[in-house]
């Protein structure tokens, strides 16, 4: 069991390493006495049998998994989008301290990120006062910090080599400044379209922030990634692999998704 | 073209200057481009013919001196219009690219649908329409650049080089183009480095060479008296500088 804060009123917190199954809405789990009998074939079967037999509470796994990331990335977008543009665009005195700043918070590691959201958040902290510690919320706000800086540094990169292309042409029509910024955005539909997957592909992979902001609470905060690590050293693989079968599949679709907009962003934009 | 507003023409630069690289780019350049005709600016790499036009367009302001149009237009559109070198295409349609630069003049939706259909329709594009506009052949593209400025309704149009990257045919059909756009009243200022191109095309020629102005002369009389020495090297195609 990974030390990890827990919220202190819940009763199923009380698992240890290699308990047995508890009340925790998953239903079907193999019950693995210890790690050196595991039967690979059993458990591959029993995660299928999870994956394809759409049980319940692993779908609530992964249904909370998805509503957390895409209100994070679709946040970063509102936010990141048009700020991205106007960092392209505007000219400041301290502007590429910005810029390598921003493009140096794409690498944050997650749990940092975790822990500046705890410490805002914490019943102590200048946010505790709204109870948002140990929430679906609070996780949401830690992979906002995951993804917005992805989405401002791409946004200002795409934005930036598309105003040098474009800004004869819309300077003349009139479209100085920030009037520039919806042209721009929209013309650089597709490869804005990578930035926000690049953004949901951190946010759905991360375990730290969600694990420490969302306190991994069983039907409430727990994730993918934080259950595959609860369950891992727990012993009960084959909801670990079921929930790791359906991480690959989403990192797929992603990839495939991306891959797709940059082909028709080529033959868009010839 | 009907117009119940007073012209924004005759365009007059007194004397302005550009600035760049530590040197003056344009030098004190005076001149007055009344309505009608074409007047090509004339002039070898480096002369500062890009430079003249994006300041009269307004996209650089002079260091020195003064662009002044006779009247100002009201509102957000110019009533002058640019057309670049290498053709700007948004990523979107072919329709689309012309809707986009009315929208920006502040043209409501449904006269902007009318006149991009218009302006479709005027320049042959009209099979184009919803085509991505960057998958369009070189000519093509410059033809949707004019249609584009021309569906602004511009009196004055400002043509940088346009048909450097194209094939002989296509700018034949530029060329056959503009000729329509001027018999239309829409007076044209050009820069070519083509001498066949001034010779077919002008009306008027302005010659400028190091950033100065050093003729200005009815085409006739250019191409058959220049009266400077550098335009007499300029035609007879030795390289000056």
């Amino acid at each position: 069991m990974p030390r990890q804060r827990r919220p202190l009123d819940h009763p199923s917190r009380r698992d240890s390493f290699g308990s047995a199954p508890e009340d925790e809405g998953c239903a079907s789990k193999l019950t693995q006495s210890g790690v050196g009998q595991v039967d690979f074939a059993a458990i591959f079967k029993a995660a299928f049998a999870l994956v394809v037999g759409l049980d319940p509470g692993f779908l609530a796994i992964v249904g909370l998994s998805l509503r957390v990331t895409l209100s994070a990335v679709l946040i970063a977008g509102l936010i990141g989008l048009p700020l991205g543009a106007a960092l392209a665009l505007a000219r400041f005195p301290g502007r590429s301290v910005v810029i390598v700043c921003l493009n140096a918070l794409m690498g944050l590691p997650p749990v940092v990120a975790g822990l500046f959201v705890f410490l805002l958040l914490s019943r102590s902290g200048p946010l505790g006062p709204l109870g948002l510690l140990f929430t679906p919320t609070a996780m949401i706000a830690a992979q906002v910090i995951l993804v917005l800086p992805i989405v401002i540094a791409l946004t200002r990169q795409t934005v930036e080599d598309l105003w040098s292309e474009y800004r004869d042409h819309l300077r003349s029509v009139g479209l100085e400044g920030m009037r520039a910024i919806p042209t721009l955005l929209f013309d650089g539909r597709f490869a804005l379209a990578t930035a926000l997957l690049a953004g949901f592909g951190r946010a759905s992979a991360e375990v730290g922030a969600v694990l420490i902001v969302g306190g991994n609470i069983a039907g409430y905060t727990r994730t993918m990634t934080t259950t595959i690590t609860l369950e891992t050293s727990k012993g009960d693989l084959p909801l670990a692999l079921g929930l790791g079968l359906v991480l690959i599949a989403l990192t797929l679709a992603i990839n495939a998704v991306a891959f797709g907009a940059s082909r028709i962003g080529a033959r868009y934009a010839g | 073209m009907m117009r119940d507003v007073t012209s924004i023409l005759p365009l007059s630069l007194e004397s302005i200057s550009f600035r760049g690289e530590g040197r003056k780019l344009v030098d004190a350049v005076s001149l007055v481009v009344p309505a009608g005709g074409v007047t090509v600016l004339l002039g070898p790499n480096g002369a500062g013919k890009s430079l003249m036009l994006r300041l009269c367009h307004g996209l650089l302001t002079p260091s020195e001196g003064r662009v002044r149009w006779a009247a100002s237009a009201t509102g957000r559109a110019k009533r002058h219009a640019m057309v670049f070198q290498k053709p700007i295409m948004l990523r979107r349609s072919v329709e689309a690219n012309i809707d986009h630069a009315l929208a920006a003049a502040g043209v409501a939706r449904m006269e902007r649908r009318e006149r991009a259909q218009a302006a479709l329709g005027r320049f042959g594009l009209s099979e184009r329409a919803t085509q991505p506009a960057r998958l369009l052949s070189g000519g093509e593209q410059q033809r949707l650049a004019i249609a584009r400025a021309w569906s602004l309704r511009p009196e004055l149009l400002f043509l940088d080089e346009p048909t450097s990257q194209l094939d002989p045919a296509a700018t034949r059909q530029i060329e056959e183009l503009l000729t329509g756009l001027v018999a239309e009243g829409i007076t044209v200022l050009m820069s070519t480095h083509d001498l066949g191109q001034a010779k077919r095309l002008a009306d008027r020629v302005l010659f400028l060479h190091r950033g100065r102005l050093i003729e200005d002369s009815l085409a006739e009389y250019f191409f058959a008296e220049p009266q400077t020495m550098e335009a007499s090297a300029f035609l007879a195609g030795d390289l000056i500088w």
